[in-house]
């Protein structure tokens, strides 16, 4: 039974105060709140069992690496991914796209073409441009259609022999559009091409089989799924990550080191050197653990209960208009009031205790494609409720008032 | 001409009249909407702030010793922050500017209501008053 009354006990910052007045949490797609049963497990880490993983013989040590290898089983489960050796723990994101932008510098020549799309976060723009930089590929982009979805005909368009990767994300962090991705990969492949998908948003929305999607590459970060800030991971199909490189040398990378050879570890240590950021991962492992306890059948259906009822009370606003209208679409809601800049909106929300975002997200592409400076975004969770939307319409229905 | 610190108290007295955080924003909001009509051919980039997450641009000139400042926003509540700013700075010497002291924005609660985002980009405004007002200086 979903209570999200309950839920919400779980989430110790969800009762604090701002300005005097309660929190209204709507910044999820930026990050998410983490419930007591994540941030218990990173207390008990460190209490209890805080040591170097993967080396030790000591009891602490086996503890630990115990804990972290258990994480990656619970994301390669989660994740319908194949082998646990798939699974590369990364920073976040950011981290995971940049390991495989430097591993492919060798591969790549100037006859290449990489595509990404019109609405992707600048890190998933930025470091293949810095690939394009240093091999001379050319990058192309999918242009968007005026509702905020992919326009796939150009996108099958721009396939020809020499595109060699794909990256696109399977939710856009900002108008909230769930991308055709099945059908996305299908036609890279069909083209002989490679595909990663950037699941920084998609993730905490809506369970996902790796397997079964033939995807080659996949990021998430731990932080928007309830989980904490500095972790990720990085999936590639093993016969892949095997031909790439590593991406920084170290301790527990290697499997000999003389100074005139050094051997490579396996997968996925190859990928993983130094010292990780062990109590992170274990508590990735525990909010994979927290949210599958929740759900993901009932976070579907509650996020697009908000998401509905927030569309349609924000037409009560006058001059609202909103960015992203695929009928396909998590609980994010990107918009602007009137003429009012979204930095204007989004102060006078936040003296109501109502976080949202402002800006361009990271995603100037998008802002410049519909010719704003920006937008505010609300983003909702499985853990936010109707009343609290209510809470925002007041506050933005005042903001109006207040700058009329 | 009043000096700097005394605008800056004439400012504090201002915001001392007003009960909540709304009333404070409202009066931003109407400074910003008064503020005077920026020259479009100084609404350049080099003349933009960097570190503010709405457009700033701001310009300055220098006649007979004293700094002229003119500035705009794409957002309201920025502009309303720059009219106070104006109003500090605008129409003083150099050395005056160098020495001045800026107390008021913590002083009307204003730093406690700005996000680090604006907070940071009020700093960077100040801070590209005070390069203005050093450039003139070295050139007298």
């Amino acid at each position: 039974m979903f209570d999200v009354y309950k839920i919400r006990e779980d989430f110790p910052i969800l009762s604090r105060k701002i300005n005097n007045t309660d929190l209204v949490y709507f910044d999820n797609a930026a990050t998410s709140q983490t419930p007591n049963q994540v941030i218990d497990v990173i207390s008990d880490y460190y209490k209890t069992y805080n040591s170097n993983i993967h080396r030790g013989l000591h009891s602490l040590s086996i503890d630990a690496t115990d804990q972290y290898e258990k994480s990656r089983i619970k994301i390669k489960d989660h994740f319908g991914i194949a082998k646990s050796h798939e699974v590369i723990f990364t920073s976040g994101t950011t981290h995971g796209i940049n390991i495989l932008a430097s591993g492919l510098e060798k591969s790549l020549s100037s006859n290449d073409e990489l595509i990404v799309s019109g609405m992707e976060h600048h890190s998933n723009i930025v470091p293949w441009q810095m690939l394009c930089e240093k091999t001379g590929s050319k990058l192309k982009v999918i242009p968007l259609n005026e509702d905020g979805t992919l326009n796939i005909n150009e996108y099958e368009s721009l396939l020809n022999p020499n595109v060699k990767f794909v990256f696109v994300n399977h939710v856009s962090n900002t108008l909230g559009t769930i991308n055709p991705i099945e059908k996305i990969i299908e036609l890279a492949h069909n083209n002989n091409s490679q595909v990663l998908i950037d699941g920084a948003q998609g993730a905490a929305h809506m369970r996902i089989n790796l397997v079964e999607l033939d995807v080659d590459y996949y990021v998430a970060s731990a932080h928007k799924l309830c989980g904490p800030t500095g972790v990720g991971f990085l999936y590639g199909k093993s016969e892949l990550l095997d031909k790439l490189p590593p991406y920084q040398g170290g301790g527990e990378m290697i499997s000999s080191v003389t100074f005139e050879k050094t051997e490579y570890a396996e997968l996925p240590h190859k990928f993983e050197a130094g010292t990780p950021n062990i109590a992170g991962v274990i508590a990735f492992g525990a909010a994979i653990d927290y949210m599958n306890s929740i759900g993901f059948e009932n976070i579907e259906s509650h996020e697009k209960e908000l998401l509905d009822y927030a569309t349609e009370k924000l037409k009560e606003i006058e001059g609202i208009k909103i960015y992203g209208n695929s009928n396909k679409k998590i609980s994010v809601i990107s918009f602007n009031v009137g003429d009012h800049h979204p930095s204007d909106i989004g102060s006078i929300l936040d003296q109501y205790g109502i976080a949202v975002r402002t800006g361009q997200h990271c995603t100037q592409p998008i802002m410049d494609h519909f010719q704003i400076p920006g937008t505010v975004r609300a983003s909702f969770s499985f853990y936010n409720t109707k009343s609290e939307i209510d809470l925002l319409i007041e506050a933005l229905k005042k903001a109006s008032k207040m700058l009329a | 001409m009043q000096k700097i610190q005394e605008i800056q108290e004439e400012i504090i007295d201002e915001f001392n009249f007003f009960d909540d955080w709304t009333e404070k924003y409202q009066y931003l909001i109407d400074l910003g909407k008064n503020l005077p009509k920026f020259d479009l051919k100084n609404k350049i980039d080099s003349n933009l702030i960097k570190g503010c997450q709405s457009k700033v641009w701001l310009s300055s000139s220098f006649k007979d010793n004293i700094v002229i400042f003119e500035a705009d926003s794409d957002a309201i509540i920025s502009k309303g922050i720059i009219s106070l700013l104006i109003r500090v700075f605008s129409g003083h010497t150099p050395e005056e500017i160098l020495n001045s002291k800026i107390d008021f924005i913590e002083k009307i609660g204003l730093n406690t209501h700005l996000s680090q985002t604006r907070a940071n980009g009020l700093l960077s405004m100040i801070k590209q008053i005070k390069i203005y007002a050093l450039a003139y200086q070295s050139k007298t």
